[in-house]
């Protein structure tokens, strides 16, 4: 009879192959792992010629990530540093994908907060100079919303049209031509869709510059983004749902407007609101269809209107100190109604989320 | 209110291919009926083409006859919408709707109809259907909570409450236990056991025990091998079906011996 040997494990005595015990770091090492590797790089870029505050961050990360790939390596076996080594990559590349998003909000905030008060909120550029301290951005915030406003009405009823479509009834050959059309429109330049508003609307149709042109070229950006999250919104919703009212007698469209839809609402909305954030930050097609305006232009229909955007864009262009200093409070502001709209999705999402508590 | 069901000569399709072929059988009302065999054979196709459900899925076709009563369900200018209204389905898995309440669950049948209905009147049907469906003592405290809150076997009841609140004339069932534990498909089948008083009640079930405890008559359905079509062996009260079926591959099949 011939006895069966497991694979020895490395240099340990045959191992009980049964054995639920295993060595495992102690819960603080990891950030003893990380303090060392911070004095180690630290000292590292004393005595060495090597200098910088990203540098210095980024090395320690890599010296982190080996070192206790090694530590566990070493202490815990080769499955164990494997995981260790994920874990810690998958970490790292979390804290790195935050940094130029909290720089940025970071930074704005530091630089527009100064200027943003009651009276850049409510003021206009009209008979503002470039040297002058005050003026405001009532002028761009109306310009924004109601550009994006009358985008998202273009916008959202086609796009959300469109996917009910796809999804619902579409199965041949239109539905893969639509799938392509919306796949290259999602590929098109910001500033494409701003001339061909240009040539189309303000110079072709001779309807001159306005904030309903702007609306135009934002729509043609927000279309695609809306159809492909409202698509994939609808196609979450079981099939069982579908069945289960047809089988009660009740026609397609209600099925689709009274339980298709509203199962997929919260999902929609966060979608259009994300499209509309999008949108809300354009410049290049705001630039060639709005024009941009130094006073109130209340008309959307009717004349050069400004936009948050555009305002930063030719405020910082003008390189003097009190623009500068407009142009980030504008950012800011800008940055607000963005998150502004994106807490709103989240609300309306969770109120028309399905209920599912017990 | 309930109906005789008369299939003459009926075939299902896939795109080309054939799931049921050249079936006849008579479904009476007021009893319940089993269908049987194994998987793949056909009958849940064959279940979904007696309220046209088949039709729901692209590329489906139905040659054929099902007679309702003295009504062909595929003759010409039959709106498969009112076919679904008279032949009610319950689904394997419990479906109910996740953006609606016990109560509108219930109701949504009617409601998604078009049916304008006083709050009474929705008051009422509710509160009739999950009596109907032996749920209402369960639920009676929280029917404005979700549906989707409830028990797997509650769910399925509520379900079953949905189907009966639009008073169809015929229950398809479409194995409605094969997702509950023996507590809740003891209480559905106790409540077949009901509902067959007013209703024709077709169920498709794999567990044969329960085909032989609920129904009066057995369909027993085949397939004579991968890719063919399903075929309907046998049908018969299920006294005979189970102790004396006239088919070698019935007797098979029930004492296990294949499938």
């Amino acid at each position: 009879m011939s006895t069966i040997t497991p694979p020895a494990p490395t240099s340990q005595a045959p191992a009980d192959p049964y054995d639920l015990q295993s060595t495992v770091l102690p819960r603080w090492a990891p950030t003893a792992v990380g303090v060392a590797a911070l004095g180690a790089v630290a000292m590292l870029f004393a005595v060495t010629p090597l200098y910088g505050n990203a540098q210095l961050v980024l090395s320690t990360a890599v010296v982190f990530v080996l070192g206790l790939t090694a530590l566990s390596a070493l202490y815990e076996g080769a499955r164990q540093a494997k995981d260790r080594f994920a874990t810690t990559l998958v970490y790292c590349a979390f804290v790195l994908a935050l940094v130029p998003l909290v720089s940025v909000l970071g930074y704005t905030l530091v630089k527009g907060l100064g200027r943003l008060d009651l009276d850049f909120l409510t003021r206009s550029m009209r008979n503002v100079g470039p040297r002058d301290s005050y003026g405001g951005a009532y002028h761009a915030i109306l310009g924004t919303l109601q550009q994006v406003a009358i985008a998202s009405v273009i916008a959202v009823p086609i796009g959300v049209l469109t996917a009910v479509y796809l999804v619902e009834y579409g199965k041949g050959r239109l539905a893969k031509v639509i799938t392509f059309f919306v796949d290259v429109m999602t590929g098109i330049p910001s500033i494409v869709a701003g001339l061909f508003i240009l040539s189309f609307w303000v110079l072709g149709l001779g309807r001159g510059y306005s904030g309903f042109a702007g609306g135009l070229a934002l729509s043609i950006l927000m279309v695609p983004v809306v159809v492909r999250s409202s698509e994939e919104m609808l196609k979450l919703v079981p099939d069982e749902l579908r069945e289960a009212s047809l089988a009660l007698g009740v026609p397609r469209w209600r099925t689709i407007l009274k339980v298709v839809i509203p199962t997929a609402i919260a999902g929609i909305v966060t979608g259009i609101m994300l499209a509309v954030a999008r949108v809300t930050g354009e410049t290049a097609p705001v630039l060639v269809t709005v024009f941009g305006f130094d006073s109130i232009n209340a008309n959307p229909f009717n004349g050069p209107q400004s936009s948050l955007p555009l305002y930063v864009f030719s405020e910082n262009g003008r390189g003097l100190q009190f623009a500068t200093d407009r142009a980030w409070a504008a950012a800011l502001t800008l940055i607000l109604i963005v998150m502004l709209l994106n807490l709103m999705a989240r609300a309306i999402a969770r109120f028309f989320a399905p209920k599912t508590s017990r | 209110m309930a109906k005789r069901i008369d299939v003459s000569g009926l075939s299902a399709y896939y795109g080309k291919v054939p799931a049921i072929e050249d079936v006849s059988m008579t479904i009476e009302p007021r009893a319940i009926t089993a269908f049987i065999g194994p998987s793949g054979c056909g009958k849940s196709t064959f279940l979904r083409t007696l309220n046209r459900m088949h039709e729901v899925i692209p590329g489906t076709r139905v040659d054929g006859k099902v007679m309702l009563d003295d009504e062909d369900l595929y003759g010409p200018g039959v709106d498969p919408v009112a076919v679904r209204r008279t032949v009610g389905m319950v689904f394997q898995r419990p479906n109910p709707f996740p953006t609606m309440s016990i109560a509108e669950n219930v109701a949504a049948g009617r409601r998604l109809n078009g049916t304008r209905m006083s709050s009474k009147e929705t008051a009422e049907v509710v509160e009739r259907s999950l009596r109907g469906a032996n749920l209402w003592d369960e639920v009676k405290d929280r029917l404005d909570r979700p549906g989707s809150g409830l028990s797997g076997g509650q769910q399925q009841r509520l379900c079953i409450a949905r189907a009966i609140a639009v008073e169809p004339a015929v229950l398809l069932m479409d194995e409605p236990c094969s997702a509950l534990d023996p507590i809740s498909t003891l209480a559905i089948e106790d409540l077949m056991n009901e509902l067959k008083e007013r209703y024709t009640i077709v169920i498709v079930t794999h567990n044969m025990q329960q085909a032989a405890r609920v129904s009066d008559a057995t369909a027993f359905f085949t397939i004579a091998g991968a890719g063919k079509p399903g075929r309907l062996i046998e049908m018969d009260s299920t006294s005979k079906i189970f102790s004396n079926p006239s088919e070698r591959r019935t007797e098979d099949y029930i004492t296990g011996r294949f499938g």
